[in-house]
C-alpha cells in the first residue's frame, strides 16, 4: 500500500485545550497513583529477609527433586523419558540393573545441570512413575559450574527436605481419590497397594 | 509371470518366484503386520497378526471368489490370480483382537524395557490396536531369567517362537524350546544346556518384543538415541554387512544389516561384540617421533613432512599394506609412494588366520581368515607391483639390508607382529608405522601415526567372495588420530576433503579387477567377478 493510497485515512491529533495545556490534570492523575501506592497495601517482598509465599507451592516450577519410594529407595526407574523430553538436554542418566530383587532398572547416575535447565517442567510431565518433580525452591546458587550439577544424592536430599510441605504426586493423587470417591470395601486394596 | 492383486493393486511376480502374501504386499508398498514370520526362518503362522482376506480370480471369467475365513498371509502362497485384501474392516478387527489378546498377558514395563522404541508390539498396537483396554488387569513387571548368552524376560514373550526356530534351523544347536501348554507357554532352555553358540546374539534381533535382551547392551542406552550407519564387519573375511549404532561418537551396539549375498540377516557374536575395541584406552592417539631413543609427540603436519623427506631421500623404500586397510587407503598410499619414488616396492602385511572356516546349517560362514580386505588390498598391490612382496620376503630382504626406508600401514585388531619380526624390520634406517594399537613394531619405529579404525573411516572392502561393499563413517576418530585416506589424499595433491567415493571411481577406472565397482555401489555390494564372468562367457561363446 502506497502512502498516497485512497484507502488510507490520515488522522491528526486534536489540539490541546486550555486545561490540558496547563498540565495540571495530568499532575493530579500521576500524584493520585503515587499516593495510592504510598498508603495502600505493600506488594514488594524484601528478599532475602522476607520470602515470597506461593498461593499453591505444588504448581510452582523450582528446583527438581527425586522422590523416594515407600522403602526409601530412589523411585526413578531410569527410563530416560525425562531426558528425552528435556528441551535443554540438562538431564544426564546412567542406568543399570538394580540391586534390589523387586526392581529391574535404576539410575546409577542421575545428574541435572541446573545452569542449563530452563525449569519448563517437561521432565515432570514425562515421568511415568512420578519420580522427578519440581519443588517450590527457587533460590539456588553456587560458586562453580560443577556445584550447579545436582547429582542423585542431592536431588534425593531435596526430596527429604520438601516432602512434608509438598507431598509427592502419587500420594496427592491417592488422597484426592480417597477424598472424592467413597470406594466400596472390596476394591479399596486396589488403590492402596498401587 | 503372474498377476497378484493386493488391495486392488496389481503386482507382477516372476514365474519361479515363491512369495507369500507378506512379500507380495511389500512389493505393492503395503505393510502386513507380522510377528512370527521371518524371511530366513520356516513358517509357523502362529501369531495370527498377518490374517488377511484371500481369494482367487478366475482366469477365464475374471470373477473373484473370496474365502469365507481370514487366512495368514505368511502361509499363503501368492500365485497367478491370488487376491489379498488387507484394508477391510474384517482384517482391522482381527488385528485389533490379536493385539488385545497379546496385551492381556504382557507386562506394562515399557519404560524399563530395552526394546521400547523398536518394539513390534508397541508399533503395531499404535497402528492397529484399539485405544481402550477392556480387561481389568493390574500392571505388573516381567520375570527375568538368565538363559546363557542373553537374558529372557519371560512375561514379555508373545510366543512367536522365532528364537526357537533360529536355534533349530540356522545354528543347528536347538538350545531353546517351548515348555508348557496354552496360556502357560514359555520359552526356556534345558537345565545345564544354556543358550551358548556363536550366533546367539541374533535371537535378540529376531525377538519382535523385549523378551530376549542383550546382556551387553542391557540398560546402556534407549534405542531412540542411537543413530545407525551402514558398515562392514572387519573381524573376518566374510565381511558381514552391519549397522553401527552410535550416540555422540560412542558406539553402543552393532546390528546385522540384511545382505542376501553375504550374511543374509545374521552376524556372529564376535562381530557383534567387537565394538569395544574402537574405544579401547590403549589406542594410539596422535603422532610421535623417536630421536635417540626418546619418543616425543609431534604434530601431524610435521610428522607427514618427515615421512615424505625420508621416503624421498631413500635408496630403496618399501610400503607394507595390511589387509585391514580400505581399498581407497591402499590405492592412495601405493600411488603416493610410486610417484614419490618410482623404485619403491609394495609388500603385503601378514594375513591373520585362526582355525578353519566355521559353517552353520543355515549357511552362515565365519571365515578363518581374520581380516576384512585381503583380496582388495592384493588387487590394488598387484596393479602397482607384479607380484607384491610377501611379508616373509619383506622381512628377509630387510634383514639383508635391501630396504632402507619402510612404511608400514597396519590397522590390525589383534597383536600381529612379534619382537623378532619387528627387529628384522628395524634393520632399515627409517621405520615409519601407522597403526591402531601399540605393537612391538611401533615400539621400534621412528615415526608413529595413530590411525582411524573401522567405524571411523569411510571406504570399501572386498570380502572372500570378491564382493565389494561400502562402509560408511559412523563416528569421528578419537582426538589425535587421523584417517590414513585423508593423509594420502592430501599427499596426492588433491584438494578439499577426502572423498573416498571419487577414489573408488578412479580405482574402478584404472584397475581391471575393480572395474565392476564403477558407478553407485548398491547396499548389498558389487560382485567384482561379474565383468570377468561376462568376458569368459563371451570368449567361450566365440
Amino acid at each position: 500500500m502506497k502512502p498516497d493510497s485512497s484507502e488510507i485515512r490520515w488522522v491528526d491529533e486534536s489540539p490541546l485545550n486550555m486545561g490540558e495545556r496547563s498540565y495540571l490534570p495530568l499532575f493530579w492523575d500521576g500524584l493520585t497513583t503515587t499516593f495510592r501506592h504510598l498508603i495502600g497495601p505493600k506488594l514488594t517482598v524484601q528478599f532475602p529477609e522476607e520470602r515470597h509465599q506461593f498461593p499453591d507451592p505444588l504448581i510452582y516450577r523450582g528446583v527438581h527433586r527425586l522422590n523416594r519410594d515407600e522403602q526409601g529407595r530412589v523411585k526413578c526407574v531410569a527410563c530416560f523419558l525425562c531426558a528425552t523430553a528435556c528441551p535443554a538436554h540438562c538431564i544426564d542418566i546412567v542406568a543399570g540393573p538394580s540391586p534390589w530383587p523387586d526392581r529391574e532398572k535404576y539410575p546409577v547416575v542421575f545428574n541435572i545441570d541446573m545452569l542449563r535447565c530452563i525449569f519448563c517442567g517437561m521432565c515432570e510431565e514425562a515421568c511415568p512413575v512420578d519420580a522427578i518433580e519440581l519443588t517450590s525452591l527457587y533460590d539456588l546458587s553456587g560458586k562453580s559450574r560443577e556445584e550447579m550439577i545436582f547429582d542423585k544424592e542431592k536431588l534425593l536430599s531435596i526430596y527429604d527436605q520438601t516432602k512434608d510441605q509438598e507431598p509427592p504426586g502419587w500420594l496427592r493423587g491417592k488422597r484426592e481419590i480417597e477424598d472424592l470417591i467413597e470406594l466400596p470395601q472390596d476394591d479399596q486394596d486396589l488403590t492402596q497397594d498401587k | 509371470m503372474g498377476i497378484v492383486i493386493v488391495d486392488g493393486k496389481e503386482v507382477e511376480i516372476g514365474a519361479h518366484e515363491r512369495l507369500n502374501g507378506i512379500q507380495v504386499a511389500a512389493r505393492a508398498g503395503i505393510e502386513i503386520p507380522h510377528y512370527c514370520w521371518h524371511p530366513g526362518l520356516s513358517v509357523v503362522a502362529s501369531c495370527r497378526m498377518c490374517l488377511v482376506e484371500v481369494g482367487t480370480r478366475d482366469p477365464k471369467t475374471g470373477q473373484i471368489v473370496m474365502l469365507p475365513k481370514l487366512m495368514p498371509a505368511c502361509n499363503t502362497q501368492a500365485k497367478d490370480g491370488t487376491v489379498f485384501v488387507t484394508n477391510s474392516e474384517k482384517v482391522a478387527r482381527a488385528r485389533a483382537m490379536v493385539e488385545e489378546d497379546l496385551l492381556l498377558r504382557h507386562p506394562i514395563d515399557c519404560p524399563i524395557c530395552d526394546k521400547a522404541g523398536e518394539c513390534r508390539l508397541q508399533d503395531y498396537h499404535f497402528k492397529f490396536g484399539q485405544s481402550e483396554r477392556r480387561a481389568e488387569i493390574r500392571p505388573f513387571t516381567s520375570r527375568k531369567r538368565d538363559i546363557g548368552d542373553v537374558f529372557l524376560f519371560v512375561d514379555r514373550c508373545i510366543m512367536c517362537t522365532r528364537c526357537v526356530r533360529f536355534t533349530r534351523e540356522i545354528t543347528g544347536t536347538s538350545e531353546l524350546l517351548v515348555v508348557n501348554r496354552g496360556a502357560h507357554e514359555e520359552i526356556d532352555v534345558l537345565p545345564e544346556l544354556p543358550l551358548n553358540n556363536k550366533l546367539s546374539g541374533n535371537v535378540v534381533d529376531l525377538c519382535p518384543v523385549g523378551a530376549l535382551a542383550d546382556k551387553d547392551f542391557l540398560y546402556k542406552q534407549r534405542v531412540w538415541y542411537l543413530r545407525r550407519h551402514p558398515s562392514v564387519c572387519v573381524l573376518c573375511a566374510t565381511g558381514c554387512a552391519i549397522w553401527v549404532e552410535e550416540n555422540q561418537d560412542r558406539v553402543y551396539r552393532i546390528k546385522p544389516r540384511e545382505n542376501p549375498f553375504v550374511n543374509r540377516w545374521w552376524i556372529c557374536n564376535d562381530g557383534r561384540y567387537s565394538y569395544p575395541v574402537i574405544h579401547h584406552p590403549n589406542r594410539l592417539r596422535g603422532a610421535w617421533q623417536r630421536q635417540n631413543g626418546n619418543v616425543s609427540s609431534i604434530n601431524w603436519a610435521g610428522a607427514i613432512g618427515q615421512m615424505v623427506d625420508k621416503v624421498q631421500q631413500a635408496r630403496q623404500p618399501a610400503l607394507c599394506l595390511s589387509p585391514f586397510l580400505t581399498n581407497e587407503e591402499a590405492y592412495l598410499a601405493c600411488r603416493w609412494i610410486k610417484q614419490l619414488h618410482p623404485q619403491s616396492t609394495t609388500a603385503l602385511g601378514p594375513i591373520p588366520r585362526q582355525g578353519e572356516d566355521e559353517r552353520f546349517p543355515g549357511g552362515f560362514v565365519i571365515s578363518g581368515e581374520k581380516c576384512p580386505n585381503r583380496l582388495g588390498v592384493e588387487g590394488v598391490a598387484y596393479w602397482f607391483e607384479q607380484p607384491p612382496l610377501r611379508f616373509n620376503d619383506l622381512l628377509a630382504r630387510t634383514a639383508e639390508g635391501h630396504f632402507d626406508v619402510i612404511v608400514v600401514l597396519g590397522g590390525y585388531i589383534k597383536p600381529w607382529i612379534d619382537a623378532e619380526q619387528a627387529d628384522a624390520l628395524r634393520r632399515a634406517t627409517a621405520l615409519i608405522v601407522a597403526d591402531v594399537f601399540p605393537t612391538p613394531l611401533s615400539d621400534r619405529a621412528d615415526l608413529i601415526f595413530g590411525m582411524a579404525f573401522f567405524a571411523e573411516r569411510e571406504g570399501s572392502y572386498v570380502n572372500r567372495q570378491h564382493r565389494l561393499q561400502w562402509s560408511a563413517r559412523a563416528i569421528r576418530p578419537p582426538f589425535g588420530s587421523r584417517c590414513l585416506g585423508s593423509v594420502f589424499w592430501e599427499l596426492g595433491g588433491m584438494s578439499g576433503l577426502y572423498q573416498p567415493r571419487e577414489v573408488l571411481a578412479e580405482i574402478a577406472r584404472t584397475i581391471p579387477y575393480f572395474s565392476a565397482a564403477s558407478g553407485e555401489i548398491p547396499e548389498c555390494g558389487v560382485d567384482l567377478r561379474v565383468n570377468q564372468l561376462a568376458e569368459q562367457t563371451v570368449s567361450t561363446g566365440q
